[in-house]
């Protein structure tokens, strides 16, 4: 089967955030930027899936500014075999980013989309239902461990409770949760390989996809910090704390 | 102006989820109904009249919403939809991972894990919990969802009307296959007055029983940071944290944890925060009430002791 996985450039995993001073968003001037973590174990997955012979062609797809061509690079290096660039200096909404992506999944005939649950950037946690809904395609959220079938896909997925199993026909949109995987490090010879695979550059006006966002966002500001309290000498003070002090226990 | 809210509820009972989703539609002013979706969920629908503010209780049965599948979901409430310019629910993993749907059917934007609403004004951490940003919608119809943490329940005493619709849902191409629940007498993790959570800091997985007698001892429900469960020492779904649940108990005691920013968000909204960390420069101590600079593996034990000293 057809695997498209998209990828989004976030700020790193380990930067902290930080809120500019006219409160219109975050910084993200000469910080360090990355794969979304959740993207990074769906192209392992999409690879892993390649590498068993369940997936026929693996394409990365990235909806961003011109270095989100450096992620999709990331994830040809890990494996994949392809990319598509659908060029944006907008912030999109995960809606928007939905429509561009399933004009994406039709043109390349997709059959199986793996995307992460959220990126950690707007954690919105949207994208991929969006996706599964304007495809008319059922999903899978969540998953923990999957299994390709004929036609199908079997999705073991983290639920707060516990697990829960589905089975899914095919085309299908999943979305991946920290336990699947590990991502691997790309190699440096599949670092140089990856420069050579192509990229399809695109625009949302391609798709004809209206981009402009439904929500306006008034400020962006910084969570108001909790005081630090005292520190105990030892774990009888911090019981004696607890229960005449606080009252919690 | 009217508000759907989804009830979040197993069929048998109704999860407070349901009433703090409520609160935060109360916050948006205009008429509140609760769809309780679901297969065999009289009881659940009955418990969803009586709270507090609740002008009716849509009880829609069907077979594929037993377990609320995502795509039997989006059916039952975009057809409800023409008649509310709203729908909420609980940013708990049933609810998030259909909802999206809903909106994007509904040509909208979603509002994700609302923390605070004021006028048409919504709060949403982004980045972690490290940014709090507020947006206004300029969609027709609003898909929010909601971390209950931040919100109270809505008290009980209302008499809500009932009505039963039926569902019209196709083939959703999903099919359930089998559900491993974790099993524990213990509380729920988001509903819990006490919460002790582990880390990386705990080495391994059988070092959580050192935890979990201490949560027996307290009745309270045990957690862990993303980094414990990333190392494999337990389940995803003990995990606390912007990825993980969002917990806001009485008591929160954090054990082997760094404190990293991802872990916080799920957290600092505890009224009091316990942490055992060896390292004193651990940011978990920043936001801490009470903090102990001690070795976990000595200091569980004492603390086990030091609690049946005072009865527990």
């Amino acid at each position: 089967m057809k695997v498209l996985v998209p990828v989004k450039r976030v700020l790193d995993y380990n930067v902290k955030a930080r809120v500019k001073p006219d409160q219109s968003g975050v910084d993200l001037s000469n910080v360090k930027m990355s794969m979304n973590p959740f993207d990074e174990i769906a192209v392992e997955e999409a690879v892993r899936m390649q590498e068993a012979g369940t997936a026929t062609e693996t394409i990365a797809v990235s909806v961003g500014p011109a270095k989100a061509q450096e992620t999709i690079r990331t994830a040809l290096a890990m494996g994949m075999d392809r990319g598509v660039h659908v060029t944006t200096d907008e912030d999109l909404e995960p809606l928007a980013v939905a429509k561009i992506l399933k004009a994406v999944a039709e043109a390349e005939g997709a059959e199986l989309i793996l995307m992460g649950k959220q990126a950690i950037d707007n954690d919105y946690g949207a994208t991929g239902g969006m996706l599964a809904a304007i495809l008319d395609w059922p999903i899978g959220q969540y998953a923990n461990t999957l299994a390709a079938g004929d036609g199908t896909i079997e999705v073991k997925r983290e639920i707060d409770g516990g697990l829960q199993t589905v089975n899914l026909k095919l085309p299908a949109v999943v979305t991946t949760d920290l336990r699947l995987n590990e991502p691997r490090y790309a190699s440096l010879p599949n670092i140089m390989k990856a420069k050579r695979k192509p990229i399809d550059a695109k625009t949302p006006e391609d798709f004809s996809v209206d981009t402009t966002p439904r929500l306006t966002v008034v400020k962006v500001t910084e969570p108001k910090a909790r005081e630090a309290g005292i520190k105990v000498e030892d774990v009888a003070t911090l019981v004696d704390k607890l229960k005449n002090e606080a009252g919690v226990i | 102006m009217a508000t759907l809210v989804v009830a979040e509820h197993n069929n048998a009972s109704l999860n407070d989820a349901t009433s703090k989703t409520v609160s935060a539609a109360k916050a948006l002013g205009g008429d509140i109904d609760i769809l309780v979706a679901g297969q065999g969920a009289s009881a659940a629908a009955e418990a969803a009249a009586k709270i507090d503010g609740v002008r009716a209780v849509i009880n829609v049965e069907h077979d594929l919403l037993a377990r609320q599948m995502p795509e039997a979901m989006e059916a039952t409430i975009v057809a409800l939809m023409d008649g509310y310019d709203t729908v909420m629910a609980a940013d708990t993993t049933t609810h998030k991972a259909y909802m999206p749907r809903v909106a994007a059917k509904l040509d909208t934007q979603q509002i994700s894990s609302v923390t605070g609403i004021e006028g048409d004004t919504f709060e949403r951490p982004i980045y972690a919990g490290n940014a709090l940003a507020y947006v206004k919608s300029t969609d027709a119809k609003k898909v929010v969802t909601v971390r209950t943490t931040a919100f109270p329940l809505a008290g009980e005493g209302g008499s809500a009307s009932s009505e039963s619709k039926s569902a019209e849902i196709g083939d959703t191409g999903s099919t359930f296959v089998s559900e491993e629940l974790t099993k524990s007498d213990r509380p729920e993790l988001t509903g819990a007055k006490i919460v002790i959570s582990g880390g990386r800091g705990m080495g391994s997985g059988e070092n959580f029983a050192l935890i979990e007698t201490i949560a027996d001892q307290l009745g309270a429900a045990v957690g862990a940071s993303r980094a414990a469960v990333d190392a494999g020492y337990v389940p995803n779904d003990y995990q606390v944290g912007q990825t993980g649940k969002a917990v806001a108990p009485e008591l929160y005691i954090a054990v082997g944890i760094s404190g990293a920013i991802q872990h916080l968000a799920g957290m600092k909204d505890s009224k009091v925060i316990a942490a055992i960390n060896k390292d004193e420069e651990a940011p978990i101590f920043q936001v801490a009430d009470y903090g102990l600079v001690a070795d976990l593996f000595k200091a569980l034990p004492e603390l086990e002791a030091e609690l049946k000293k005072v009865g527990y």
